[in-house]
């Protein structure tokens, strides 16, 4: 199976800190992988490494072929990416938004129309093409988000925590919309806390204190632990680990609470 | 790949316009500030000297020492503004800021020219300011020679000895500006110093606002180059600069009446390339400041030095040689050269190539600098 992404011993860090330490994980082209973890455990950090947005310390990965190190602006080129905060421009419109994403990935034309008007159809836009993207609501502005991270057809789809705030209809929505995108061979890396969208994911990451503690399909990880579900699994390694760091180093406490 | 993109650079000036028209309150800050700027500096920034407050303590009250004091007067340097009766009341005026000169007249002033003995008049200025000390001195010297050699004249052609020849007269003619008039040498400068000032502060926000919205994080995952975007963003404020230009460029000519002696095609050509480097200066400064905040604080140090080093205030040429090459990191330095060459002495663009030069030399290395430092990285 060809690998959408693939890295190796990823580290990263901010002075003294590690935020993203030794991680190696392999997301299958055409999959949905789903990357849990704390707040602040480093799941942004290696989002940003793979889109290029941050420099990796050490350690290599490619992503659709391409280094993560040197190659930042062809992968630039071939990936979807939604940040945590609405990075779309409040003060236009949501045509206006998706024409300046357009003309940013050189989209023009009939091709211009023609993809605006199925995205505006998938995100269920429609009739509010001229409204301001500030004046949307958290679901919209996460649809619109979605919609202009997919003018260029990306091959890969890069989401941190898209669905973080957002009311349960519009995340339904927008998972089904992921499910779409994933059975036309979409790959697709997103992070989340909620564990009924990890639960729909082909396969998930868990990240704590920057390394990859479990890695699996998600009725795997449930097997490996002996758990009922998906949130006992984020429990249980929340708290093996925090023991296990507690045995190395008496007195410290974790951070995960 | 690596290409330009006129698609990409097209994308961001047209959403630059969009984002500017939306936001009307700094577009009217745009194209009103340089106008109510001009008006208020336009009229603050003058260094004639003239109409300085003298007080006067004419203790002879004759008609001699009321001719003296109207000859004083009619330089139109001084103003007799306030009598006085003792050092004592005259010391106090001049240390309150009351006046800034004071002539004084001794009792026997009249008795002793008429008994032809010297007379001997007073004068105090205020020297805490050389420019208006140095024109007091000079003037009141002047006058009062002006006003012996006449006495002289008479007293001689009284005595039937004929006219008083001057052996040495000193003919001098002031080209350029002849009634050596500082409005018409400070009006061009101080539109150069003001468009600076404006334009600069509107780009310097432009890329820290995308920053601090976040919407770079967004921008900077597509393909978008650094030149691409800062092009882009430069793009529709050479046109608002160049609006707001004109305007206060033909306030300065109608309403100020400084006369335009070159060509103002030339000039209107030569601003677009000023307003390029000052715009560029901005997006610079939006390079290094995280915050709004902080870009205020940078366009706000700069221009101090640019009012100080650039000429404005000051000519370069006394300046020590490193002061002027700090001064040569100022767009205006260039600007106001090619301004008042333009306007005072209506010199063509063969005279400025050096200025032209080094606005292109300015220009091209700021870019580059703003380019360089520009990552399309998070910190």
């Amino acid at each position: 199976m060809s690998m959408a992404i693939q890295c190796e011993n990823l580290t990263k860090r901010f002075g003294p800190r590690v935020a993203v330490n030794n991680l190696s994980i392999e997301i299958p082209k055409g999959s949905i992988y789903g990357f849990l973890g704390p707040n602040g455990s480093g799941k942004s950090t290696t989002i940003r490494m793979l889109c290029g947005l941050l420099v990796p310390t050490s350690g290599t990965g490619t992503v659709l072929g391409f280094d993560v190190m040197t190659q930042s602006e062809e992968i630039k080129q071939r990936i979807g990416y939604m940040s945590q905060k609405f990075s779309l421009y409040e003060d236009l419109t949501v045509e206006e938004n998706l024409d300046f994403y357009a003309g940013i990935y050189g989209i023009d034309g009939p091709h211009r129309k023609k993809r605006k008007e199925e995205l505006i159809a998938m995100a269920g836009l429609t009739g509010r093409e001229t409204q301001l993207a500030g004046s949307l609501s958290g679901g919209w502005k996460q649809r619109l988000a979605l919609s202009c991270a997919l003018l260029h057809e990306p091959e890969l789809l890069i989401l941190d925590e898209p669905t973080a705030g957002v009311d349960p209809v519009s995340r339904r929505i927008f998972w089904d919309v992921i499910h779409d995108l994933a059975k036309k061979g979409i790959t697709i890396l997103v992070t989340t806390h909620y564990m009924d969208e990890a639960q729909t994911c082909d396969w998930i990451g868990f990240i704590f204190f920057g390394n990859l503690l479990a890695q699996g399909t998600p009725q795997d990880l449930i097997r490996q632990l002996e758990v009922q579900n998906l949130e006992d699994v984020f429990v249980t390694l929340v708290q093996q680990e925090e023991q296990r760091l507690a045995a190395i180093q008496p007195g410290t406490k974790g951070a995960a609470q | 790949m690596k290409r330009f993109s006129l698609s990409r650079y097209l994308s961001i000036v047209r959403k630059e316009i969009i984002q500017i028209k939306r936001d009307r309150p700094s577009l009217g800050i745009a194209l009103i500030m340089p106008i109510m700027l001009l008006f208020l500096f336009g009229y603050a920034v003058n260094t004639d000297v003239d109409h300085i407050r003298t007080a006067v303590w004419d203790q002879s009250k004759s008609q001699q020492s009321r001719e003296l004091i109207s000859s004083f007067v009619h330089t139109e340097y001084f103003d007799a503004a306030v009598y006085a009766e003792s050092y004592h009341e005259l010391e106090a005026m001049i240390d309150n800021g009351t006046v800034d000169a004071a002539i004084i007249i001794p009792p026997d002033y009249a008795h002793r020219l008429d008994n032809h003995e010297q007379a001997d008049v007073q004068l105090f200025i205020n020297g805490s300011d050389p420019n208006i000390a140095r024109t007091a001195s000079a003037n009141a010297m002047l006058t009062l020679q002006n006003k012996a050699i006449r006495m002289q004249e008479t007293r001689m052609e009284k005595e039937g000895m004929g006219k008083l020849e001057q052996p040495i007269e000193l003919q001098s003619r002031v080209l350029f500006n002849p009634n050596m008039e500082s409005i018409v040498f400070n009006i061009p400068g101080l539109i150069g110093l003001i468009m600076q000032n404006v334009t600069m502060i509107l780009t310097a926000f432009s890329l820290v606002r995308e920053k601090e919205r976040g919407t770079m994080e967004q921008l900077i995952v597509t393909p978008i180059r650094p030149l691409e975007l800062m092009l882009g963003k430069i793009t529709p404020y050479v046109f608002i600069g160049f609006i707001s230009f004109t305007i206060v460029l033909t306030l300065g000519i109608f309403w100020f009446g400084v006369p335009l002696k070159g060509s103002f095609l030339l000039l209107l050509t030569l601003s677009i390339l000023f307003l390029i480097s000052t715009l560029t200066l901005g997006i610079f400064f939006s390079t290094i400041a995280k915050t709004q905040l902080q870009a205020m604080q940078l366009a706000f140090a700069f221009i101090l030095p640019s009012v100080l080093l650039s000429g404005f205030m000051f000519p370069r040429d006394t300046m020590p040689v490193v002061i002027q090459w700090i001064g040569g990191l100022v767009p205006l330095t260039y600007f106001l050269e090619i301004l008042r060459g333009i306007f005072l002495k209506g010199v063509d663009a063969t005279a400025l190539w050096q200025d032209i030069t080094g606005m292109v030399v300015f220009f091209s290395l700021i870019l580059t600098v703003a380019i360089l430092r520009f990552r399309k990285k998070m910190e």
